[in-house]
């Protein structure tokens, strides 16, 4: 397995001591890394999961509108951010594994290397319980 | 204060003929205070031998955890005093944002991994996620702080009247910084070492196995050597050595290190069994 | 002066590496550090600017809405980031140092470290537009 970029992991320690939940893809949306608040969201740990691809990883949420109907993989900020390579920052709901719904908002955005090398994308969530 | 080293191997133990001098087992540091404290910084195969020696005049051991990896756990459920009722341990272990230091050892000391769970021990077992801000046990001051490494982990400043040391045996300090070391308010770790008596410090690769090793969470002994000198060490104990090296990659290591440049301080190879007063 | 938080270490780290420009504030919103494309975007290096204090930074580099009027420090981003503890994104204008107004659209997050400890806040900034076409009357800013 070859050495990741030193961006991935500067990212992924500086992700390791923070107490937001952070995940991090790679220039392709498969999910590198997420940190201990992030295995909360997600309801699986990283030594279970690994790296999984975004047709994976965006499903465990169920995420939806304000309005409750679902919200497409494409609308998610870190798929905009790693597709599109822009900021995002979007607020929506979740169902977690645990049944609960929770109101999200999360902020991405790319990760670019030297000479403008795309590296994938980096959010950052922030959670309000609302248990239903 | 008087520390010994039960342990300088990192990763995995490494026991066999061409590690016999430096020695084989992992992680474990004894700090003894001149009042009788008692520390054990890092829980690696070498506390095995260590809770061996510790009879009825240590009624209290306090185990410091840099972090929770493997090297630095793994002898904990064969640390004698644990199975004994009359003894008082206390487990100090970096914080985590998620889950107390019960609940992750408890992933470690309980089956399928380990036959006895954490709840079963005979001690009197008190478990505590270190403060980052500074505490006392017994005479001896503690300092703690999160490093720069895969996974929360701290460096150990342990202080008693006007001697200190510092243990960081798992850190890549350079990580990110081509020109290293810099400034020091930008260097992971320095205020713990900084104008230290003894600093125990991660060196476990060489210049030339560093570059396929970065991130890893480990430092190139050029990296070491520099720190201890940027922070005015007065003693370098140079730890956690590779399974790879065997006793004359180590002492080449350290030839290599004393002839490259005169140091400002004095440089003790890390040899299981060394034992070292301070003050 | 004493050692920096490793996460503002790391942080700092991250950003010497990457080609946006990047600001990083401490807990009460003094700046600690920009990179080399915050330096070209503001038009001073770090080193000269030197950890200034967040009343000072958001007098020094005035900012502007979208429709022309002054923004206040406290719908700036970071400042949001910093005192409401979350994140935040919005476009504007900034004047650097140079005295260039530049559209800019910033992200900004706190950066929460383990024990609840409060380290500071993050900005990156994307630079999309020039002083060509600045709204409004610059000299209300």
């Amino acid at each position: 397995m070859s050495q990741k970029d030193v961006e991935i992991i500067l990212m992924r320690q500086l992700a390791s001591y923070l107490a937001m939940p952070i995940f991090l893809v790679d220039p392709d949306g498969n999910l590198l890394f997420y940190n201990e608040p992030a295995e909360i969201l997600l309801g699986h740990r990283y030594d279970e999961t690994g790296e999984m691809p975004v047709e994976d990883w965006s499903t465990f949420f169920t995420p939806m509108e304000e309005d409750g109907s679902p919200l497409s993989q494409e609308d998610l900020p870190l798929v905009i951010a790693f597709q599109k390579r822009r900021a995002a920052h979007r607020a929506f709901w979740i169902r977690g594994l645990d049944g609960i719904f929770r109101r999200l908002e999360v902020t991405a955005f790319p990760l670019t290397g030297q000479g403008g090398k795309h590296l994938g994308a980096v959010a950052i969530f922030w959670e309000e319980e609302h248990p239903l | 204060m008087r520390i010994k080293l039960w342990g300088t191997r990192g990763s995995l133990a490494a026991p066999g003929p061409e590690t016999v001098r430096y020695g084989g087992n992992t992680s474990c540091v004894e700090v003894r205070g001149a009042d009788g404290t008692f520390l054990v910084l890092d829980a690696g195969t070498g506390i095995r031998r260590l809770g061996i020696t510790l009879g009825p005049e240590v009624p209290r051991v306090d185990i410091l955890l840099t972090h929770l990896h493997m090297d630095h756990i793994q002898g904990l459920g064969f640390f004698r005093p644990l199975d004994q009722p009359e003894k008082e341990v206390h487990i100090w272990g970096p914080p985590s944002t998620t889950l107390d230091l019960r609940a992750r050892l408890a992933r470690y000391l309980s089956p399928p991994l380990f036959p006895v769970r954490l709840r079963e021990l005979p001690c009197r077992l008190k478990l505590h996620d270190v403060p980052l801000e500074g505490f006392e046990i017994g005479g001896l001051k503690i300092k703690a702080d999160l490093i720069c490494h895969p996974g929360p982990t701290v460096g150990y400043r342990i202080t008693e009247n006007s001697v200190s040391m510092a243990y960081l045996p798992d850190h890549e300090p350079a990580l990110g910084i081509p020109q290293f070391p810099e400034d020091p308010d930008w260097i992971s770790g320095f205020d713990l070492i900084n104008h230290v008596d003894l600093l125990i410090h991660d060196a476990q690769y060489t210049a030339t196995e560093y570059p396929r090793r970065v991130g890893w969470g480990h430092s190139a002994i050029p990296h070491t050597l520099g720190l201890a000198a940027k922070a005015g060490a007065k003693r370098l104990v140079t730890f956690h050595h590779d399974p790879a090296h065997d006793d004359s990659t180590l002492d080449g290591m350290i030839q290599e290190a004393c002839s490259s440049s005169k140091l400002p301080f004095e440089l003790i190879p890390g040899i299981e069994g060394t034992t070292l007063e301070l003050g | 002066m004493p050692q920096r938080d490793l996460e503002i270490i790391l942080m700092q780290r991250l950003a010497n590496y990457l080609p946006i420009p990047v600001l990083l504030v401490g807990p009460s919103g003094n700046l600690l550090f920009y990179n080399a494309p915050a330096e070209a975007l503001l038009g001073r290096r770090y080193e000269e600017s030197g950890m200034i204090s967040m009343k000072e930074w958001v007098t020094i580099l005035p900012a502007i809405d979208e429709k022309g009027l002054p923004l206040p420090p406290e719908d700036r981003p970071l400042t949001i980031a910093l005192q409401k503890r979350r994140a935040a994104h919005r476009t504007y204008w900034i004047r650097g140092f140079d005295g260039v107004y530049k559209k800019i659209e910033v992200t900004a997050f706190p950066l929460e470290g383990l024990a609840g400890r409060h380290l500071g806040a993050v900005a990156i900034f994307w630079e999309t537009g020039s002083a060509s076409d600045p709204p409004g009357d610059l000299r209300k800013a």
